[in-house]
């Protein structure tokens, strides 16, 4: 179990880190979600005790990092894969951590052999590719048997065998009860491996929600129609008190309504229709979405506390006057049916 | 609180796993022995025609440890990329997870560097002078004459401390360019140019080299005005490198990894 309480963590003028509240609880993987730049490096590397807090604790089964005895019993973290010395083999490399914390001698040939690098145990680490370095990261992670493990970026540079190798180690890790925690900047890999989701953009806190209600609320289905008499359509749809957005080429986007229902309605008002198709929004799009909002949402909530998905749900871009959004449309974005209705 | 006893020996691991350490180790005893033998070697032909205060003044110990100068370079290397591997390579992040106590985690590095340093420094002393002798022939000292064998442990203390501060300047700066870029010519060229300029001799002498190497001087030379002796130049050094290590471990403390 991992407990943030209040987490910053300042550069000069530069917030990297915004008072992270969140648990990641063990049993399960939990995903740690946000773009590039989003401080999710910067958020482990203040779990392990390696950067300072600016404000805030975090805790590790209760205790601070530096208060735990020989850490890599507790805590396993791949934090890059470069975080070795070239020179070193990688035998020696795992042995003098494993050393270092108590670790029998024994355990370090368990684990080069659990990451399938027992042939080159005696080989110099320099030499390795970049999935071979990652393997060999993650086996640092695994070296003291810890309950509570972190992986940040594991998937970076690796092969579909590996990234297909890291996701089962992952599940299998937390279905052993530990606690795991997997950073990513791509959604679709946390869709198939998280079941816990931690979502963050410019350090702060944006969701903290399982896996399946995040799919839920954000996977958006719609049906495209396209007609040569748009403002027909328009006045039809509305009519219907429907939900419209504008898609590409003069499309509209209509939701929550099946497409057979869409083609009677125009059928019955005799309207031509050129495109009648249904359209399944990409989870990838939903957390772009949720990210590239961040900070308009604070603009336009006077900077209250950041909302879980649960509460508010994604924000979109900002709405053009007298033009349609773009853009899907949560299901937990009840409030804003006002404008679609006062824009007709 | 991690076990001191388990880093010491995950610092040995580090240190005798990477080729750097024979290299450089070797590269310090081998240059230091060789100099000081061809030196030794000149300086017996060169006897005779020297002046006689000159004659009167030999010391003949000292002439031996004359590859030091060259010698400590590789020593100086040695310490910088101890420690500033860990930063050029990024292990200093698995370093400093495995031991979150930073202060265990330098002392326990620097004292195992330091001690095997020592150890090859003492031996790389007493072959320099036994060799260094041999060439000198009829003009050698023994090491049973007063001083020397102070002296000869000496070289292997002036070497440990050497490495040692070096080891502390590069804690402090963290960049193995930085570090060598700062240490080498400073001990290579101002050092010694500041020593044998007679305006910037008084401030020379208290440089750690300067003021560390007198340990290896048996005979005074005449005219020496040094106010400290030995063991007093040698604690000059000391204090230095003490210095140089509160500085780095304060910074190693605050710093983010």
């Amino acid at each position: 179990m991992i407990e943030l309480r209040g987490l910053t963590k300042h550069y000069g003028d530069t917030v990297a880190v915004d008072h992270l509240t969140f648990t990641v609880r063990p049993g399960i993987v939990t995903g740690f979600l946000g773009p590039n730049g989003a401080g999710k490096s910067t958020t482990m590397r203040m779990m392990l005790g390696l950067d300072k807090p600016t404000a805030g604790t975090v805790r590790i089964d209760g205790k601070h990092y530096r208060q735990l005895k020989n850490p890599l019993t507790y805590v396993g973290a791949l934090l890059d894969a470069k975080a070795m010395h070239g020179g070193r083999s990688a035998a020696n490399h795992l042995l003098c951590l494993a050393q270092s914390n108590g670790i029998p001698r024994a355990r370090v040939g368990e684990v080069l052999d659990l990451v399938g690098l027992a042939s080159v145990a005696g080989k110099r680490s320099k030499g390795f590719s970049l999935g071979m370095g990652q393997r060999l990261g993650i086996a640092a992670a695994l070296l003291g048997n810890p309950r509570v493990l972190l992986f940040d970026e594991p998937v970076n540079g690796l092969d579909p065998e590996g990234i297909h190798w890291i996701r089962n180690l992952m599940k299998n890790l937390a279905a052993q009860g530990r606690t795991v925690f997997v950073s990513s900047h791509l959604m679709s890999e946390m869709a198939l491996t998280a079941e816990h989701l931690v979502v963050i953009g410019q350090g702060r806190l944006l969701a903290d929600t399982s896996m399946a209600e995040f799919i839920e609320q954000n996977s958006r289905s719609y049906v495209r129609v396209r007609s040569p008499e748009r403002e027909r359509l328009l006045t039809m749809l509305y009519r219907e008190g429907m939900r419209v957005f504008a898609g590409e080429a003069g499309a509209l986007e209509v939701d929550g309504v099946p497409a057979e229902r869409l083609g009677e309605l125009a059928a019955a008002e005799r309207l031509v229709l050129h495109e009648l198709s249904p359209q399944q929004a990409s989870l990838e799009e939903a957390f772009m979405q949720l990210t590239a909002g961040v900070v308009e949402y604070h603009a336009r909530n006077g900077g209250g506390p950041p909302p879980t998905v649960q509460g508010g749900g994604p924000v979109r871009s900002a709405v053009p006057q007298g033009a349609m959004s773009r853009g899907p449309a949560p299901a937990g974005w009840g409030t804003d049916r006002q404008w679609q209705r006062k824009r007709s | 609180m991690a076990v001191v006893g388990q880093v010491l020996r995950s610092e040995w691991t580090k240190i005798r796993s990477v080729r750097s350490t024979v290299w450089t180790l070797g590269t310090a005893a081998v240059v230091t022995l060789v100099t000081g033998v061809l030196i030794c070697t000149l300086v017996r032909k060169d006897f005779d025609s020297m002046p006689e205060q000159r004659q009167l003044s030999f010391d003949a110990t000292n002439i031996s440890f004359a590859g030091m100068g060259l010698g400590q370079l590789a020593m100086i290397v040695f310490g910088v990329l101890v420690v500033s591997n860990e930063y050029s390579t990024g292990m200093i992040r698995s370093s400093l997870a495995a031991v979150p106590q930073r202060g265990v985690f330098l002392f326990c590095k620097l004292a195992v560097a330091t001690a095997l340093v020592f150890v090859v420094g003492l031996v790389t002393s007493f072959a320099t002078f036994f060799a260094g002798q041999t060439a000198l022939g009829e003009h050698r000292a023994y090491l049973g004459d007063p001083g020397v064998l102070r002296a000869v442990i000496g070289g292997g203390l002036y070497m440990a401390m050497m490495a040692l501060f070096s080891m502390a300047v590069a804690t402090m700066l963290r960049s193995p360019m930085l570090s060598l870029g700062i240490l080498m010519p400073f001990f290579f060229l101002v050092s010694s140019i500041l020593g044998n300029v007679s305006a910037t001799q008084k401030v020379g002498r208290y440089l750690p080299d300067q003021a560390g190497s007198r340990i290896m001087q048996v005979v005074t030379p005449v005219n020496d005005a040094t106010p400290y002796g030995p063991w007093g130049g040698f604690t000059i050094m000391v204090g230095w490198t003490v210095a140089a290590l509160v500085v780095g471990y304060v910074l190693l403390n605050r710093r983010d990894a």
